[in-house]
């Protein structure tokens, strides 16, 4: 081991590329009166400016019982207040020429605006108008719920592979609320009130609990002085304390057949792992990033070169890990297997992959190529400013922060062959499995 | 309200010379055997984009729909005596990405690479053997078909999906259009490995191919690259125009039983192709009708005033040939009749009347003050650039773009709706359970 690894670096230091070195726009943050967090990247390529209010609330600050609430809240944002009424906020981003949409995730609820660069002093207006002014009306709520069980039906009722999965995440997450879908359980959807609306609305959207991501062609002074005149004024509330929920981390074996009218056999392995805001050493979560990357980085990784060509035995089959989450997390293995092979043959061949590298690890070049496709990866996300400024706001509400961005080049290139054999043989192990068999039962048309 | 309002004014005044220094100038050249080259020089990020475009999609299978798709998924796959995996090797040390794919129109193949020079040599060189040396291995071949055909599984079982191959054969009857890119049960066994070889050789010439380049290198660098990649590409010419498409006699209601929760609903037609003079009052009509996003009327109407459907859209795809408009819905079941009526009712009071000063003022305002969001990303910059070459839109196609909308009134909407689209050969398709007889 201790031989590759400096096979490793030397790899590393002849090929490291110096044109990687990039000179990443500086990150600015500030803090205004009432707690509420702004952060400013600048990036003036184009004249426009991705504009995001992300709240620290998601499906993960649920309970069984009101699952789905964030998601509902975040459509009757959209409903309007006393100074803009239903639909005017749309119009009006609409006739500036932007593009708006909300997302809520298992951490987070977003608001974002895409808008020529001068226009952003209107989103930030309107943002913090819907921050305190929010008119949650009966009728609006009936109509919109039954748009939200609309949604659900089509992503999750209508697709075979969303189904399973959402029953799998109850077995995968024992007690994590990540066990609950983000779209919530449909008999919670049924029986959630305007009442409830209105509590999770008074309880978490306040200044204190939001943070404004702006990425774009802006100046990050000029942010502060607009941020301080439209949300400034709006005064900070008691939050309610936040308890990390219990996670279990070494549960035991766990394994889910699921079989509902489908074509297609498909298969999930996961591993209850740390995330970026949970691990206990820093690197293990790269390490883990690393490890998803020798699997999964690529045509040439070991799933791709050798399930499905090599052996042939999937038709298609990944590697994930998504270190970036508020709680533990999980990384995983799916895929679908090749014809005439079966799950139980594709679950071998993936864990006899996971053997390998708990017993082998994994060898200098396959290290070494991981490593420069994640930073190059890196720097190509800088082509999107969008998504810049989508990472900032997950940073931010998972807890691990924004300035995670400044040093995941070096952590990367600090992860070693034995770091990557390491988290596998730490986490990877059967406690902490979980595994579905979607098996399709005669299928779906008819 | 007023506040925002009154910004509006003060910002008006500010919009334009904002959005003229948002597009990029494009160098354009033909190399002698037919390549046609476009680039954008960008400094901005030590990244390169490389996107070539084939006129080798679907629309050419002929009689074995899922042939383009396969040649397309084939070309890595062993290059040169390398094998698929030593090709992916070689791009992936070097941090460069690999992207391609074949709809009806378009095959075609993407690069991203860094612009550190021994980076870019070994992506390029590596691109280079992708498209002028694919070897077709035999195994390669059997094994992508064989995944197509589990690709064909998860078309079964995805009603949208099913919905679209309905659609698709519903408008086109005998229009190459009319296949499914990806194939069928019945055409992926017919093809063979002498199929792939010839349909690489009649298509993916230097004469049938569209070089566009963006990135952090000069337009030496950038001549040199295209050099390189049209001489690897076998010499022959643009592939032949496509036959016409003949407008539907008559309305059809195509009904696939599905058991779903909700019901699919597709509405549309053949209706414009790239290049239309129509094309731009056609963006403004159907930015009102159903491609504003939340403001646009078909989700105004089925989602804010009924509450029946998450979303609903429509949108067109502008082709060489005219492409479909396109109205699609899903609904839960027990409401599929209401929300066709209401459907048909809103794209029939559109045609009839077209948009209200208002609608095309509000719609005409987004399209513009939008325009520099479409162009703030190297890969979008990519995309427009493959666009215009391979459907040889104007040169000045994006200098001139905010012009031809902002020219557009209320009367050139209606007249191009009613010049493109016929409410009284349309077709339905309902994907869902126990299809509503009435829905007709």
């Amino acid at each position: 081991m201790r031989r590759l690894l400096y096979i490793a670096l030397t790899l590393l230091t002849l090929s490291a590329p110096a044109a990687l070195a990039v000179e990443r726009p500086e990150i600015q943050e500030f803090k205004l009166n009432n707690g509420m967090t702004v952060i400013v990247r600048p990036d003036h390529r184009a004249p426009v400016v991705a504009s995001m209010v992300w709240y620290r609330i998601g499906s993960s600050y649920e309970e069984v019982g009101s699952t789905g609430i964030s998601h509902v809240l975040e459509h009757m944002m959209f409903k309007g207040t006393t100074r803009y009424p239903a639909g005017e906020f749309s119009r009006i981003i609409a006739l500036q020429g932007g593009r708006e949409n909300a997302f809520t995730g298992r951490d987070f609820t977003a608001y974002f605006q895409q808008l020529a660069a001068d226009r952003l002093p209107i989103a930030l207006e309107l943002e913090a108008d819907r921050m305190r002014n929010l008119r949650l009306q009966e009728a609006d709520f009936k109509k919109e719920v039954q748009v939200v069980m609309e949604e659900r039906r089509l992503r999750t009722e209508d697709n075979p592979i969303a189904l399973a999965l959402e029953h799998f995440n109850t077995v995968a997450n024992l007690l994590s609320p990540y066990r609950n879908p983000i779209v919530g359980w449909m008999e919670d959807l049924q029986a959630m009130t305007m009442a409830d609306l209105q509590r999770w609305y008074q309880r978490w959207y306040a200044p204190n609990n939001a943070i404004l991501v702006v990425a774009g062609d802006v100046e990050p002074e000029a942010v502060r002085v607009l941020a301080e005149r439209y949300f400034g004024r709006i005064p900070a509330r008691a939050l309610p304390a936040v308890r990390k929920p219990i996670t279990l981390q070494t549960p035991g074996s766990r394994r889910i057949e699921v079989s509902l009218p489908a074509e297609l056999p498909y298969l999930t392995i996961s591993y209850e792992t740390p995330s970026m805001a949970t691990a206990a050493e820093a690197w293990e979560p790269y390490a883990l990033t690393v490890l998803a990357g020798v699997l999964d980085g690529g045509e040439s990784a070991r799933l791709s070169s050798e399930l499905v060509r090599g052996r042939e035995v999937a038709a298609g089959v990944g590697a994930d890990y998504s270190a970036v989450a508020r709680l533990s997390s999980q990384f995983s293995f799916s895929g679908y297997p090749a014809r005439n092979r079966t799950l139980a043959d594709l679950e071998a061949a993936l864990l006899e992959q996971v053997e390998r590298v708990r017993e082998g690890g994994i060898n200098a070049e396959e290290l070494e190529r991981a490593k420069n496709q994640m930073i190059a990866d890196h720097l190509y996300q800088l082509d999107s400013i969008f998504y810049q400024a989508m990472q900032i706001g997950m940073l931010e509400t998972t807890g691990i922060g924004w300035r995670t961005l400044l040093e995941f080049e070096d952590r990367i290139r600090a992860v070693t062959a034995e770091q990557v054999q390491a988290v596998a043989r730490r986490y990877l192990t059967e406690p902490r499995r979980a595994i579905l068999h979607l098996n399709p039962i005669s299928g779906g048309q008819g | 309200m007023r506040i925002g309002m009154r910004l509006l004014a003060t910002l008006l005044i500010t919009l334009l010379p904002a959005l003229a220094a948002a597009v990029p100038p494009i160098q354009h050249w033909t190399l002698d055997q037919g390549a046609r080259v476009y680039f954008v020089q960008n400094d901005n990020l030590p990244i390169v984009d490389i996107r070539l475009t084939f006129d080798a999609a679907g629309a050419r299978d002929g009689s074995l729909p899922g042939l383009a798709q396969l040649t397309s998924a084939l070309l890595d796959q062993g290059n040169d005596g390398l094998d698929a995996g030593e090709v992916a090797r070689r791009l992936e040390t070097v941090g460069a990405r690999l992207s391609g794919g074949s709809e009806r129109d378009m095959a075609w193949l993407q690069l991203r690479s860094l612009t550190n020079p021994a980076a870019l040599e070994q992506a390029v060189d590596t691109l280079t053997r992708i498209i002028g040396s694919p070897d077709f291995p035999a195994a390669a071949f059997e094994r992508q078909k064989a995944r197509m055909l589990v690709g064909l599984q998860a078309v079964r079982q995805s009603p949208d999906e099913l919905g679209t191959r309905a659609f698709y054969r519903a408008i086109y009857g005998d229009h190459p259009y009319a296949n499914p890119p990806s194939g069928t049960e019945q055409s992926l066994p017919q093809i063979t490995r002498d199929h792939v070889v010839n349909f690489y050789r009649q298509y993916y010439t230097a004469g049938n191919v569209v070089v566009a380049i963006v990135g952090a290198i000069d337009r030496t660098q950038a001549e040199t690259l295209a050099r390189r990649l049209n001489d690897a590409l076998p010499a022959g010419p643009a592939a032949p125009p496509l036959p016409p498409v003949q407008p539907l006699a008559q309305s059809q209601l195509e009904q696939v039983p599905f058991n779903s929760a909700q019901t699919h609903i597709i509405i549309g037609q053949p209706a414009i192709a790239r290049g239309d003079k129509d094309i731009y009052a056609f963006m403004v009509g159907n930015h009102v009708l159903g491609g504003g996003g939340l403001v646009s009327l078909l989700t105004t109407t089925m989602r804010d005033q009924h509450g029946l459907s998450y979303s609903t859209s429509s949108y067109f795809v502008p082709s060489a040939k005219p492409g479909p408009f396109v109205i699609g819905s899903q609904v839960r079941n027990e409401s599929a009749e209401q929300a066709v009526t209401v459907l048909r009712k809103v794209f029939a009071d559109f045609l009839q009347n077209g948009p209200t000063q208002q609608q095309l003022d509000l719609a005409k305002r987004n399209i513009t003050g939008g325009f520099p969001l479409n162009l703030d990303s190297n890969s979008k910059i990519v995309g427009y650039l493959a666009v215009i070459g391979f459907y040889g839109l104007p040169l000045d196609y994006l200098d001139t773009y905010l012009d031809r909308i902002g020219a557009v009134t209320a009367k050139d909407v209606q007249a191009a709706f009613q010049r493109h689209l016929n409410p009284a050969a349309m077709a339905t398709v309902l994907v869902g359970p126990q299809p509503s007889e009435s829905a007709q």
